[in-house]
């Protein structure tokens, strides 16, 4: 199984609820084109919603990082909500929590990106 | 003392038989004994040996063959990962852990294999391809007897 992303607009922020695998090939391929796509719009304000996803490998959290650096550069923000324990526990292992603006409740993710 | 059981596979370098992997290092670590988030962390760990095998060892080339082989014993698991590959140091792989790697894009394959199993062995050999062990100790957490599966 692939992954899967919707988009939704909630004020300035866009978020994409994902679903199924992070992992190297498609799932990565995706995650890298979406975001693009997103910046190219100008769509600078990106919520990742997490809840969905069943698998990510070391490949997903480097797309992830990538990511968050591409957006960072281009004055954005990339924010992580709905961590499963799984990917909560390799942000951990890795040490790339902290790295993360990562949250548990949507309206107030949503509001972080307004400060 | 009782038997060693193994279960053994063969193959092609195609990203789409990692899963296949995963699924065969999930049903052999549950019946090995071990609790889910076990299962879990191996699971992860064939996933990443597989993607090492498949795309770096083997470099997707279709032809090229992955042999897997699982041992349960009373104590362990072990598991094999053999591609035909030109083979790779994994002490050569850069930290991803220090601070000037933190955002790196790569690079945390082999550190995961390694946090999640007790023991991850590489032997490479030129014109032999790279032969990769991981070993998963059943703790004292893991006190299920192995199951049998039903005929």
């Amino acid at each position: 199984m692939s992954m899967k992303a919707t988009l939704r607009r909630v004020d300035t922020v866009t978020v994409v609820d994902m679903s199924g695998r992070i992992t190297l090939g498609e799932g990565c391929t995706q995650l890298r084109e979406l975001i693009r796509d997103q910046m190219s719009k100008g769509n600078k304000h990106l919520l990742l919603n997490l809840a969905d996803i069943t698998y990510i490998d070391s490949s997903g959290i480097g797309e992830l990082v990538s990511g968050f650096t591409s957006v960072s550069n281009q004055g954005g923000h990339l924010k992580l909500l709905n961590l499963t324990k799984k990917v909560h526990d390799l942000l951990q292992i890795t040490k790339l929590y902290t790295v993360f603006d990562v949250h548990d409740d949507e309206a107030k993710a949503i509001t972080s990106f307004a400060s | 003392m009782a038997e060693a059981s193994v279960v053994e596979v063969v193959l092609e370098s195609d990203l789409k038989n990692v899963e296949v992997a995963e699924e065969i290092a999930r049903r052999v670590s549950g019946t090995a004994g071990f609790e889910e988030d076990d299962q879990h962390k191996i699971d992860m760990a064939v996933h990443e040996t597989l993607i090492n095998a498949i795309w770096h060892g083997n470099k997707n080339d279709p032809s090229k063959r992955v042999w897997m082989r699982f041992e349960i014993f009373s104590d362990r698991l072990e598991i094999r990962v053999r591609d035909q590959g030109n083979g790779y140091d994994p002490n050569r792989v850069a930290n991803p852990l220090a601070n000037e790697n933190i955002l790196s894009v790569s690079g945390r394959g082999i550190f995961l294999i390694r946090t999640f199993m007790d023991e991850f062995r590489v032997e490479s050999k030129a014109g032999e391809g790279t032969e990769v062990t991981l070993v998963k100790r059943l703790s004292s957490n893991n006190t299920a007897e192995p199951r049998r599966e039903e005929p």
